[in-house]
């Protein structure tokens, strides 16, 4: 701590360090909400082929009766463009009767949900939604059909809240029935279909069971499907990125290892300046645990205070990152209590892991060498 | 008879150069009594030095043993002679080693963190010993803001505070004037008369010596 200018910009150095690790964390986090906001007792039915295809409204009643079965809904990626194409939120038709039955998650006043309920064109959206657009209920949302052509208007009844902050805050659902309306009279072909079913399940235990079943009554049709457990329905998305991912996630481990050389060298210099000073208060009777007591607590609170930089300008540095995105290219995007705690055990850890070379080289070093030796 | 405080028997110290090997004392026996004032002197290279950490128990013998108050302190391991040193021996250097961060009374009070003291307590007897140096007016100074003179007399106060039964000293005048060295030369002599400390010393200067009760010189490695 003699050299404060060292001292100062060491803690800084942690403290960026800490930053990056932090930032990085968190965009892995969320990268994988999907995969963290999911339920073990929710499975996903898709087309067997690609999840673009689409499957038959028929296929509801026969899942549902398949045993172990306990709700089915099902969802369709509407698409659209609100406002303009950089205004990205996830818009789904969904069957309203059933969907927020099997997404407890989404906590929507009652008031409100009969209100959506009643009305064709209704639509629920997620409060990071309203936030963004500054919407209200009873407002319009005007949507450029891309998928399904055409100009759609839908009226806010409800804004829901997520259960926690693993729930997408940022997603528009209306009512299938509507959709499959218009649908049916301008492109009676694409009728009858939706984008994947939600099964609900009694017993998690059962998934691998129920997901066999409902394949297999679909096996050889026009439409077969893929079931899986709704996590690894989401690890599926992840998968093309994955490559990114393993870098961003190995990049916040090499950051670790920079925070180590840094706080290394820095304990490193100033022991070595200090030899003299060490070797003195080993002739005064000072012992090898009392100076690595005094080495490894200049360390630890060299580490301490730039991990406490780091966290404290972790939250800023998030929200800035954030804003520099697109809207909604992270629905759920937050600082994990896990990250914050791994980056100060981490702090401390370093802090202790750095100053073992120092010490080690105080504590071999004789105190006849020591105190001829000039800093 | 009394048993001498401090026995240094047939010992001898070489250091390891690459293959070669250089002695350094050669089987040097030696008895001070307590309360004795010894000054070591000879020319440099002769292993005054040596000689006086080995007593001091920094450094170890490579032949024969040490006994100091009837402990043989070449068989302590680092552990039990560092506790040894901070209970019997005090430390004068001819830099003074003050730890330059700390002011007078923190470089006192250093040796007492090793000691059951209170703080209360700890700070107490650093003054008391600033006292005793002639700094009571000087406690709050840094090294830097001091007089080499009062350096080595903060670094002398630093010696005592542990009321050691030993002080040892390497060359304690050699980087002060003549009238800083006389104050430090009287200031031992008090301890030694007043306080009955015994004082090894080693030191070029010959009107430092004289401020010894004996004199003893080293020639290459050898007692004369």
């Amino acid at each position: 701590m003699r050299h404060k200018l060292r001292s100062v910009l060491t803690i800084f150095g942690i403290g960026v360090a800490v930053m990056a690790f932090a930032l990085l964390r968190t965009v892995v986090t969320a990268w994988h909400a999907g995969v963290e906001a999911s339920a073990a007792n929710r499975l996903i039915t898709r087309h067997a082929v690609s999840f673009v295809f689409p499957l038959p409204l028929a296929y509801r009643d026969r899942i549902a009766q398949v045993p172990g079965v306990n709700k089915v809904t099902y969802a369709m990626w509407f698409s659209g463009v609100y406002i303009d194409k950089r205004q990205f939120f996830a818009r789904l038709a969904v069957d309203s009767e059933t969907f927020f039955d099997v997404y407890p998650e989404f906590l929507i006043e009652r008031e409100q949900f009969e209100m959506f309920q009643r009305e064709r064109n209704a639509a629920i959206i997620g409060v990071e939604i309203a936030r963004r657009y500054n919407l209200k209920l009873g407002d319009i949302m005007l949507l450029e059909g891309d998928v399904y052509p055409g100009q759609w208007e839908f009226v806010v009844r409800g804004i829901y809240q997520p259960r926690d902050q693993t729930t997408d805050p940022a997603t528009m659902m209306f009512h299938f029935k509507y959709v499959e309306e218009r649908v049916r009279q301008e492109a009676p072909d694409r009728a009858g279909q939706v984008g994947w079913y939600i099964v609900r399940i009694a017993n998690p235990d059962d998934a691998a069971r129920i997901s066999e079943a409902i394949d297999k009554l679909f096996e050889n049709s026009r439409a077969e499907t893929k079931t899986e457990t709704e996590r690894a329905f989401q690890q599926n998305f992840l998968s093309a990125a994955s490559a990114v991912i393993t870098a961003m996630n190995v990049m916040s481990f090499v950051i670790i290892g920079i925070i180590l050389l840094v706080l290394g060298n820095t304990m490193i210099m100033s022991a070595r300046e200090r030899t003299h000073e060490y070797a003195v208060l080993k002739a005064l009777g000072f012992s090898g645990v009392k100076l690595f007591s005094l080495i490894a607590g200049e360390s630890l609170i060299l580490s301490i205070l730039g991990s406490a930089v780091g966290l404290l300008g972790t939250l800023p540095a998030v929200a800035g990152f954030q804003k520099a995105l697109p809207k909604g290219w992270f629905p759920v995007f937050y600082v994990k209590p896990e990250t914050i705690l791994f980056a100060g055990i981490s702090g401390l850890l370093i802090g202790f892991a750095a100053s073992l070379i120092p010490v080690r080289r105080i504590l071999s070093t004789r105190i006849v060498e020591g105190l001829r030796h000039i800093g | 008879m009394e048993r001498p405080l401090i026995e240094v028997q047939n010992v001898s110290k070489s250091y390891r150069r690459d293959t070669l090997e250089i002695p350094v004392l050669k089987n040097i026996t030696l008895s001070v009594h307590e309360g004795a004032f010894l000054a070591f002197m000879g020319p440099s290279g002769s292993g005054k030095t040596t000689l006086l950490n080995l007593i001091a128990g920094i450094d170890k013998p490579s032949e024969g043993r040490i006994l100091v108050a009837g402990t043989d302190v070449t068989e302590l391991n680092e552990t039990e002679l560092a506790l040894w040193r901070s209970r019997n021996v005090g430390f004068i250097f001819q830099f003074y080693n003050l730890i330059p961060v700390l002011t007078a009374l923190e470089n006192v009070e250093l040796p007492l963190i090793l000691t059951p003291l209170s703080r209360h307590e700890r700070r107490a007897h650093a003054q008391t010993a600033l006292s005793v140096v002639g700094l009571a007016d000087r406690l709050h100074h840094y090294p830097r803001q001091l007089s080499g003179g009062q350096e080595q007399r903060v670094a002398i106060a630093r010696a005592i505070v542990t009321d050691p039964a030993i002080l040892v000293a390497d060359e304690p005048t050699g980087d002060l004037d003549k009238v800083s060295a006389e104050e430090v030369l009287a200031l031992m002599e008090r301890l030694n008369r007043e306080l009955n400390k015994t004082i090894l010393m080693v030191t070029h200067d010959p009107r430092a010596a004289e401020r010894a009760s004996s004199v003893r010189q080293l020639e290459k490695g050898e007692l004369a």
